[in-house]
C-alpha cells in the first residue's frame, strides 16, 4: 500500500476475549493428560470478527461474533483421527479426547503416517537442505482490534456519500478482526500467532453499469474507504450505457484482482500430493517451460504485502519457495509425509527439489498441502494501467472476473465471468463499457502471453486467496459469448 | 435451553430493542474420507454457541458468542442493541416486519436409523469397499469416498413470544473415480458430483444409493471417456439427467428468484437477479410444461430445504415460483415481504450455525415431474438427434443470472432415438429464460429425485447451506453446445 496510513482508527484493543498462548498451552497440558494416546497433537484457532454490510446506501447486516474451536488429534500406532469443539470445559475437553481415541483407534495403521515433528525439526533447523525462511514481521495492530461498529459505520457513511454525490447507489462491507493460531504437541512443539484484519468491499451501481473495488489489510491504517469508494465510482460511471461488441480472442488488460482470481485456480496443483495422485496439471511438467519468460512466482509468507502465519498444519516453518522462475515450473510444495512419499516414489527424479516445505494442511487430510502465500517477482520494466491502456490498439480493460469453474483440468481451461467494470480500449484510450463477457481460457495459454505487467501489489478479490500479483496485459484472450448486461 | 435464551431477550429489551430472537444452537458432524484404498480423514466436530439479532431505532444489529453462561450471553444482547444503533447511523428507512403468529413448536427430521449409531468401523469398511471396486478397474489412478453426516439442534425464542426447539439430521455420501493418460484427466462420480447424494435422512439413504453396485460401472465410464470423441460443437437437443438439471435449476432458478438478491442487498457479493419486481406474474419464465415450487414441507421430501420453521420462526411453506411457465413467486423473509405485496413472510431465512445471520436461502427448488408417464429411455427414443448428458463438472453463471455455462462428466450422442456413442469434455451454455422456454419434455414422478446441494455460499461472511433440487430428467431444443472449446 502505498497510500498514506490512515490514524482515525488508532484506538485500544479489546483484549478479555482473545485466547492466549499460556491459556491455550494450560488447555494442552490438560488435554494431554486426559489422553492415552501414543501422541497428542492440539490446534487452537479463532478469534472474534466483526461486520458492517451496506446495500442501497444503507447499513442493512451488521454482525459481530467470538469463537475459539480446539481439536485434537491422537495417534495410536499408526492410526490417526481428529475432534474438534468449540466448548472448553473438563468435560467438554474429556469428549473431544475421548472422539479423537475412539476414531484413531478404529484405523487401519498408516504406512506414511509419520511422528509428529519435535520444535527443532519444526524450525527447519535439522533438514538437509538450508531452509530459506525470513521472519515475519508482526500483523497483529491495536489500531484494527480496536475498530468499533461506530468507526464501521462512519467508514460507511463517507462511502454512502461518495455514491449520493454521484448519483450512484454502493452496496459492500467494512470488516475487521482479530485471529489465533496455535499448536501444540506432545514432542515438545508450541506454535502460536495472532493476526489482525481489516477489508473494505465497495459496489457502486448506476442504472446499468457498476463498479467495484476491494482492498485488506492487517493494518486498518493502510485502508482508504474514500478513495475505494471514488475509484468504485469512477468505474460505475465511465462503464454507463455499455455497448456489446462481439466476443473473440482479444487483448485483454486484466487489473491484479482479476488476475488473482483467474490464477488462483492452478495453486492446489503445486502439491506434491497432487503429483502422486496424478490429479495435478503439472503431472510430467516439472522442470518444463509452461509459460512466458516474464512468469516468475514465489510462495513467501514472510513478503511484507502477505499475511497468515509462519507454520503449517504440524506446527512446520513456511519456507520461501521458488514454484515458477522465468516460466520454468521449478517445483512443488510438501508437507513432511508426502516428501517423505515423494521420495519413494517412480516420480522423485522429475519433479525438483522434495523436502519438507511448511505447506502441509492439518492431518488428517487427503489434500497434502499447497501454497497458500503468492507472490509474482517484479519484472525490469513494469507498466503502469495507465501504460498499457496507452499502448493497446483495441482490447478490454477488465475489473474483476466472477463465477470461476475448472472446464479442462490437465490445459487448466477456466471458464468464468467479467463484472463491475468492462471497457473498451481503443487507439490507446478507454472509450466507454461493453457488456459483460464469458471467458473460457487456458491458464498456461494466458501466462504464456503476458505482453507486459505492473508492479505486484497485494490484491484480493472473491473467487481465490489472496496474492501479491500485477496488472497484466494478455494478448489473444478467449471470450465466447457476452450476456444481457 | 430456553433460559439461556430469555437472558438475551431481556437484556435488548432492557437496553431499547423494538424486537430480537435468539437463537442457541449445537451442531455436531462426523466426516470420513479414503483415497486410494486408504482412509484420508477421519473427524468428528461439535459447535455450540447462541446469537441475538436486535431492531433498535428501525435498524439490525447481531452479535453471536460460544460462551452459554449468563454474563457472556447479557454482554452479547447487549453488543446486538448497540451495533443495531450503530446501523442506525447510515439507513434510508426503518425495517419493517411482516407480522407473524408467533409459534410455540417442537420439530424434527424424521428418519430410520440415526447416522452417528453405526459404528466407524461400519463406515470404514463400506468406504473401502467401494474404493477397492472403482480401483479393480485398469486404468483408474485415483479414487476417492466420502460419508458425512449431520445433527442440528435449535432452541429459537423471539421477543414476540415464539418458542421453537427443532432437531435436524442430514446424511451424505459419494465417490468419484479418476483416470490419467497421456495429456488428459477423466473422471465420473456416483451418484453425484461434489460429494454425492445428501438429504435429510438417517442412515437408511445410505442403503437407497446402491453405493457399492455402482462403482464398478462408474469406474469403466471415466477410463472409457479416453476413448470417446469429443462432444461435438453447435446446436442441438439436449437430455440433462436429473442430477444436472438439479444445478441447473440451483443456479438459473433457486438464486435469481431470493428476494434480497432482487432488491440488492447482496449486489457487492453474490449479485443482483435479472428478475426485478416488475417481471412477477408477467415473465415467461419457461415453456407451459415448467412447474417449479419452493417447498420447504416435510410432504414434499427429505430434502436438504426441508424444516419445520426458517430461522425467523416462520412455518414451512410452499410457494409456486414458476406456474405453467409464468414467473409466480420469490423467496421472501419478514423484513422483505411488503416489498412484493404479500402480508406474511415466506419462510426462507435461514443461518449456517449459531455464528451467522440468517438470510434468504433456497428451500427444496424442485421442477415438478411430468404428468404423463415418460422414462428416461422413452425420452432417449423419442429424441432424433441430440446430447444426454450426465453429472455435473463445471458451473458458472453471470451476477444477473442471465448467462450461464454446465460441464458435464459424460455425454451420449443421440440419433433416431439411440444412445450411438459416448463423447467427452460435453458443456452446454444459454441465457436462462431462454433456455427454461426450449423445454419441451420432463420425465415423469418415476425418474423424479430431490437431490440435495450441500455447499451453496452466498453472505459477508459467507454462509453455506444445503438446499435441495427435485428434477425429472428434461428436453431441452436448440441449445449451444461444446462453445466452452471453441477456439481452445
Amino acid at each position: 500500500m502505498s497510500s498514506p496510513r490512515n490514524t482515525e482508527y488508532e484506538e485500544t484493543a479489546r483484549t478479555d476475549l482473545m485466547l492466549t498462548q499460556n491459556e491455550a498451552g494450560e488447555i494442552f497440558n490438560r488435554i494431554q493428560k486426559l489422553s492415552t494416546a501414543d501422541e497428542v497433537e492440539v490446534l487452537f484457532s479463532g478469534g472474534r470478527f466483526s461486520l458492517t454490510r451496506f446495500a442501497n446506501n444503507t447499513i442493512h447486516q451488521n454482525v459481530a461474533e467470538e469463537n475459539h474451536v480446539v481439536s485434537v488429534r491422537t495417534v495410536f500406532g499408526g492410526r490417526t483421527a481428529r475432534a474438534f469443539t468449540n466448548k472448553f470445559d473438563e468435560e467438554s475437553l474429556r469428549q473431544v479426547v475421548r472422539s479423537a481415541e475412539s476414531l484413531a483407534r478404529v484405523q487401519h495403521p498408516d504406512p506414511d503416517l509419520l511422528p509428529m515433528p519435535d520444535s527443532s525439526e519444526a524450525s527447519g533447523r535439522t533438514g538437509e537442505s538450508p531452509v530459506s525462511t525470513r521472519t515475519v514481521p508482526s500483523r497483529h495492530f491495536e489500531g484494527t482490534a480496536g475498530i468499533t461498529p461506530e468507526l464501521r459505520a462512519e467508514g460507511v457513511r463517507k462511502i454512502v456519500a461518495v455514491a449520493e454525490r454521484h448519483k450512484l447507489t454502493a452496496a459492500g462491507v467494512f470488516s475487521s478482526g482479530e485471529s489465533v493460531e496455535g499448536i501444540f504437541n506432545s514432542r515438545g512443539l508450541s506454535r502460536w500467532h495472532t493476526q489482525t484484519s481489516a477489508e473494505i468491499s465497495i459496489t457502486m451501481i448506476g442504472a446499468d453499469s457498476s463498479g467495484w473495488q476491494k482492498a485488506n489489510s492487517p493494518d486498518v491504517g493502510n485502508l482508504d474507504p474514500l478513495a475505494l469508494a471514488e475509484v468504485a465510482a469512477r468505474k460505475a460511471l465511465d462503464s454507463a450505457r455499455p455497448r456489446e461488441i462481439p466476443a473473440g480472442k482479444c487483448t485483454v488488460i486484466l487489473e491484479p484482482a482479476a488476475v488473482l482470481d483467474i490464477v488462483g485456480f492452478m495453486f492446489w496443483d503445486y502439491s506434491g500430493m497432487a503429483i502422486l495422485d496424478q490429479r495435478s496439471f503439472l503431472s510430467g511438467r516439472i522442470g518444463t517451460k509452461l509459460f512466458g519468460d516474464n512468469i516468475t512466482i514465489w510462495d513467501d509468507v514472510a513478503h511484507p504485502l502477505q499475511v497468515g502465519s509462519p507454520f503449517d498444519g504440524e506446527g512446520v516453518q513456511r519456507q520461501r519457495v521458488a514454484l515458477v522462475e522465468s516460466g520454468i515450473v521449478k517445483r512443488v510444495v510438501y508437507a513432511r509425509a508426502t516428501a517423505e512419499r515423494m521420495k519413494r516414489s517412480e516420480y522423485k527424479d522429475k519433479v525438483g527439489p522434495i523436502e519438507a516445505t511448511g505447506h502441509g494442511f492439518a492431518l488428517p487430510n487427503e489434500m497434502g498441502e499447497m501454497p497458500l502465500n503468492i507472490v509474482f517477482a517484479p519484472i525490469g520494466d513494469p507498466q503502469s494501467l495507465e501504460q498499457m491502456i496507452a499502448s493497446t490498439e483495441r482490447g478490454v480493460l477488465v475489473t474483476r472476473l466472477w463465477y470461476i469453474r475448472e472446464v479442462e483440468p490437465f490445459e487448466k481451461m477456466l471458464t468464468g465471468m467479467t463484472r463491475d467494470g468492462t471497457f473498451l480500449v481503443e487507439n490507446g484510450r478507454v472509450q466507454g463499457g461493453v457488456r459483460n463477457f464469458r471467458f473460457n481460457e487456458s491458464l498456461i495459454h494466458m501466462l504464456s502471453n503476458v505482453e507486459a505487467m505492473s508492479a505486484p501489489v497485494r490484491s484480493c478479490g472473491e473467487e481465490s486467496f489472496d496474492m501479491v500479483v500485477p496488472a497484466m496485459k494478455v494478448n489473444d484472450f478467449n471470450f465466447t459469448e457476452v450476456t444481457k448486461f | 435451553m430456553k433460559h439461556v435464551a430469555n437472558w438475551g431477550l431481556n437484556i435488548a429489551a432492557l437496553r431499547g430493542a423494538s424486537y430480537a430472537d435468539v437463537r442457541v444452537v449445537a451442531q455436531w458432524s462426523r466426516a470420513l474420507t479414503t483415497k486410494n484404498g486408504k482412509v484420508g480423514s477421519a473427524s468428528d466436530a461439535e459447535s455450540v454457541g447462541m446469537s441475538v439479532r436486535a431492531l433498535a431505532d428501525g435498524a439490525w444489529g447481531f452479535a453471536a458468542s460460544a460462551e452459554l453462561g449468563r454474563g457472556a450471553v447479557e454482554a452479547t444482547a447487549a453488543q446486538a442493541v448497540e451495533i443495531a444503533r450503530a446501523s442506525a447511523r447510515v439507513k434510508q428507512e426503518d425495517v419493517r416486519l411482516a407480522p407473524e403468529k408467533p409459534a410455540v413448536a417442537e420439530w424434527s427430521t424424521p428418519y430410520k436409523i440415526d447416522p452417528f449409531t453405526v459404528s466407524v468401523e461400519q463406515n470404514i469398511e463400506l468406504l473401502l469397499k467401494i474404493d477397492a471396486e472403482l480401483r479393480s478397474v485398469a486404468g483408474i489412478t485415483l479414487a476417492e469416498t466420502n460419508l458425512n453426516f449431520n445433527r442440528e439442534e435449535q432452541w429459537f425464542v423471539s421477543s414476540e413470544g415464539a418458542d421453537i426447539h427443532q432437531t435436524k439430521l442430514s446424511t451424505g455420501a459419494g465417490y468419484a473415480a479418476y483416470a490419467f493418460a497421456g495429456n488428459e484427466i477423466q473422471k465420473r462420480s456416483y451418484p453425484n458430483s461434489y460429494g454425492g447424494q445428501w438429504q435429510n435422512k438417517g442412515y437408511e439413504l445410505i442403503d437407497d444409493l446402491k453405493l457399492v453396485e455402482n462403482a464398478r460401472r462408474i469406474a469403466e465410464e471415466a477410463v472409457a471417456l479416453h476413448r470417446a470423441d469429443q462432444c461435438p460443437e453447435g446446436k442441438f437437443d439436449v437430455i440433462l439427467d436429473s442430477s444436472q438439471l438439479g444445478l441447473q435449476i440451483h443456479e438459473s432458478v433457486g438464486h435469481p428468484i431470493e428476494l434480497d438478491r432482487v432488491l440488492g442487498m447482496e449486489a457487492n457479493f453474490a449479485g443482483t437477479s435479472f428478475l426485478t419486481l416488475d417481471k412477477l406474474r408477467t415473465l415467461r419464465y419457461g415453456s407451459d410444461l415448467v412447474n417449479v415450487v419452493a417447498d420447504a414441507r416435510q410432504e414434499h421430501g427429505p430434502g436438504l430445504g426441508t424444516f419445520g420453521f426458517d430461522d425467523e420462526g416462520v412455518a414451512a411453506q410452499c410457494t409456486p415460483i414458476i406456474t405453467n411457465g409464468l414467473f409466480t413467486g420469490y423467496l421472501s423473509s419478514r423484513e422483505t415481504a411488503h416489498t412484493i405485496g404479500e402480508n406474511r413472510s415466506g419462510g426462507t431465512l435461514r443461518a449456517e450455525g449459531w455464528n451467522r445471520l440468517p438470510m434468504i436461502r433456497m428451500t427444496n427448488i424442485s421442477l415438478l415431474p411430468g404428468e404423463k408417464p415418460l422414462s428416461l429411455e422413452q425420452l432417449i427414443a423419442a429424441t432424433d438427434h441430440g446430447i444426454l448428458m450426465q453429472t455435473n463438472r463445471s458451473w458458472s453463471i453471470d451476477d444477473k443470472r442471465y448467462n450461464f455455462q454446465f460441464g458435464c462428466e459424460i455425454g451420449w450422442e443421440i440419433k433416431n432415438g439411440k444412445c450411438v456413442r459416448m463423447v467427452k469434455n460435453p458443456s452446454y451454455s444459454g441465457i436462462t429464460t431462454e433456455f427454461w422456454n426450449s423445454l419441451d419434455a420432463i420425465c415423469s414422478r418415476d425418474a423424479w429425485i430431490l437431490w440435495g446441494t450441500p455447499n451453496c455460499g452466498k453472505g459477508q461472511p459467507q454462509q453455506v447451506m444445503g438446499t435441495g433440487h427435485g428434477a425429472a430428467p428434461s428436453r431441452f431444443r436448440g441449445v449451444r453446445v461444446g462453445s466452452a472449446f471453441k477456439n481452445n
